[in-house]
């Protein structure tokens, strides 16, 4: 089975010279929700650029299940649908006119094109707005009507380059279970985001890129094993003893109802809460001190970077 | 992606562009039925009665068709290279170049969104130059074939501009210090045989006058050129230019980073 995205040596340097891209691989298979992480300006959207034909890439292969781009770049356009990180439509045009033209450069007959449209628009609760001009939408209607241009030929794999940007919590939400919802469907997703607990709750598979460099590219789950420690944060019901502590566990009260204990690779939980049984203490709620993948990430770019630096002084 | 495909693209890109510059009639069409009313009144009218016969012809007879051809491509231009550099600059021009829609459909489509706008802006400019004067179609042939390959020549040259411009600004350096002296050099308001020799000479050099003289040979049947070296000499500039263009578009100039 051909792979939804296979990407081979990918290499970018810009006319400034930077090189943004500096020869990455790597396959997302068809069905998965894969997320692309990095911190700002690891080549992120530069990849997204080159595979939907916005950047010229300047080595490398890409190839849109099975379809080079180099051979026949439009037959891969149509298995793709991106929705970029800037609004990228005219804001004096119509919501549904925006939506319909983006269906007719697809070659849908206009008729089928309308009801494509009509579908995709009360999905995303933009059919109210039908025959209002872009710009008076809110950002994240904006967002929603870019999400809608990108589905309205329906195509199997869609990008989407930080989609729950600066939009709100409740709607950020909605937008994953309508994302959810079409890949259940069968549409591969690529969605590269800062938010990393999108990522982590969306996501199966992760690639990790820095400084134009794959750091990592595995499964979620397999990334979050990696972890040596996490910190837990209980709050308590009853006062917590003036000398409180759990053998084998570093532990920091924060208040008299609340404290902190860091729980190591190979520790379990249940230790913990048989402790906490036994001193009389009874738990109200327990939660993460930091996202996981967060702690993660960010290790991994520190991680990289000195690698780097130490790559480069060993060159010279 | 298959030619029924293609189409549809095509009539997209085409309607879009119609609808664009009918929304908005008040900058589009009226300024140049209004701006050519007021040739008519003033050249043709006023100053014209006295200025007398020219090349058989009165005066505002003789202008008139210039009048419609000064319009026609000045809007063919104007449409195209606004749309297309307002679409680069909003980037909604990426809707369309992350489509599989190939390049030639994309440049046809908003070439022929220029065409849309000369004609109609020339039909309008036609109909209201009635008012003030006769017009006799000499040939209907020639006449829609210089006006449709002006139309396309103009279109095709407003892309390119708008390709390479950067800001507004530079989106309407070409009309006003290339286009404007070109157009009135161009034998709208007089004809070339009034001028010294050496002027008729220079004046051959400018492509505007021919297709003004062609123009007007397919309404009044007189001219002060040859009019199939005009029509070659248009259809190749048609050619080159959508050749440019497509290699614009091809190479991704200022459009793909």
């Amino acid at each position: 089975m051909s792979a939804a995205l296979s990407i081979r040596n990918l290499t970018k340097v810009y006319n400034n010279k930077l090189e943004a891209l500096k020869g990455i691989s790597l396959d997302v298979m068809p069905g998965d929700f894969f997320a692309v992480l990095g911190p700002n300006g690891a080549g992120k959207s530069t990849t997204i650029g080159i595979i939907s034909s916005l950047v010229r890439k300047t080595a490398g292969d890409v190839k849109i299940f099975g379809v080079d781009i180099d051979t026949n770049f439009s037959e891969a356009k149509k298995f793709l649908g991106v929705v970029p990180q800037e609004f990228n439509f005219s804001m004096f045009e119509k919501v549904e006119d925006i939506v319909l033209q983006q269906a007719g450069y697809y070659g849908l007959p206009r008729e089928y094109a309308k009801t494509q449209t009509e579908k995709y628009l009360k999905k995303l609760n933009l059919w109210d707005k039908r025959n209002t001009p872009a710009r008076m939408l809110s950002g994240g209607m904006k967002r929603r009507l870019m999400i809608a241009r990108a589905l309205v030929h329906e195509p199997k794999l869609l990008i989407l380059d930080e989609p729950t940007a600066g939009v709100d919590i409740e709607l950020r939400r909605s937008m994953w279970d309508f994302l959810r919802e079409i890949n259940e469907a069968g549409t591969t997703i690529i969605l590269t985001t800062h938010y990393l607990e999108e990522a982590e709750s969306l996501c199966r598979n992760v690639a990790i890129i820095d400084k134009g460099l794959l750091v990592k590219n595995t499964s979620v789950k397999n990334l979050l094993q990696g972890l040596n420690k996490e910190v837990f944060i209980f709050d308590t019901a009853t006062d917590l003893p003036t000398e409180f502590s759990i053998a084998g566990f570093d532990i920091e009260k924060i208040d008299m109802h609340s404290f902190e204990i860091q729980v190591d690779k190979g520790q379990t939980l249940n230790a913990v809460f048989s402790a906490l049984t036994e001193q009389n203490i009874s738990i109200i709620s327990m939660r993460n001190k930091a996202n996981r993948l967060e702690e993660m990430f960010i290790s991994m770019i520190a991680q990289s970077g000195s690698n780097q630096a130490a790559s480069k002084k060993g060159g010279q | 992606m298959e030619y029924s495909q293609q189409w549809i693209a095509f009539t997209t890109i085409l309607r879009k562009e119609i609808k664009r510059f009918a929304r908005i009639w008040v900058q589009t069409l009226l300024p140049p039925v209004i701006t050519m009313a007021l040739y008519f009144v003033i050249f043709g009218k006023l100053i014209g009665g006295r200025i007398g016969d020219m090349g058989g012809f009165s005066y505002i007879q003789f202008v008139a068709p210039g009048l419609i051809m000064m319009a026609v491509l000045t809007n063919s231009y104007a449409n195209v290279v606004s749309s297309f550099f307002s679409a680069k600059f909003q980037r909604s021009i990426e809707e369309v170049l992350v489509s599989p829609t190939p390049n030639y459909v994309i440049l046809l489509g908003y070439t022929m969104g220029g065409v849309a706008r000369g004609l109609c802006v020339g039909f309008l400019v036609t109909l209201m130059s009635l008012i003030f004067t006769h017009l006799h179609i000499h040939s209907w042939l020639i006449t829609i074939t210089i006006v449709f390959l002006t139309s396309m020549l103009f279109s095709l040259a407003g892309f390119i501009n708008a390709v390479y411009a950067n800001t507004f600004d530079d989106v309407s350096i070409v009309p006003t210090f290339i286009l404007t002296p070109l157009t009135y050099f161009g034998g709208v308001f007089y004809s070339i045989s009034m001028l010294p020799e050496i002027w008729q000479h220079i004046s051959r050099l400018n492509p505007i006058l021919h297709m003004v003289n062609a123009f007007r040979y397919g309404i009044l049947g007189v001219s002060d050129i040859n009019i199939v070296h005009a029509i070659l000499g248009l259809s190749l500039g048609v050619v080159i230019l959508f050749a440019i263009s497509l290699h614009l578009l091809k190479t991704g100039k200022r459009l793909r980073a």
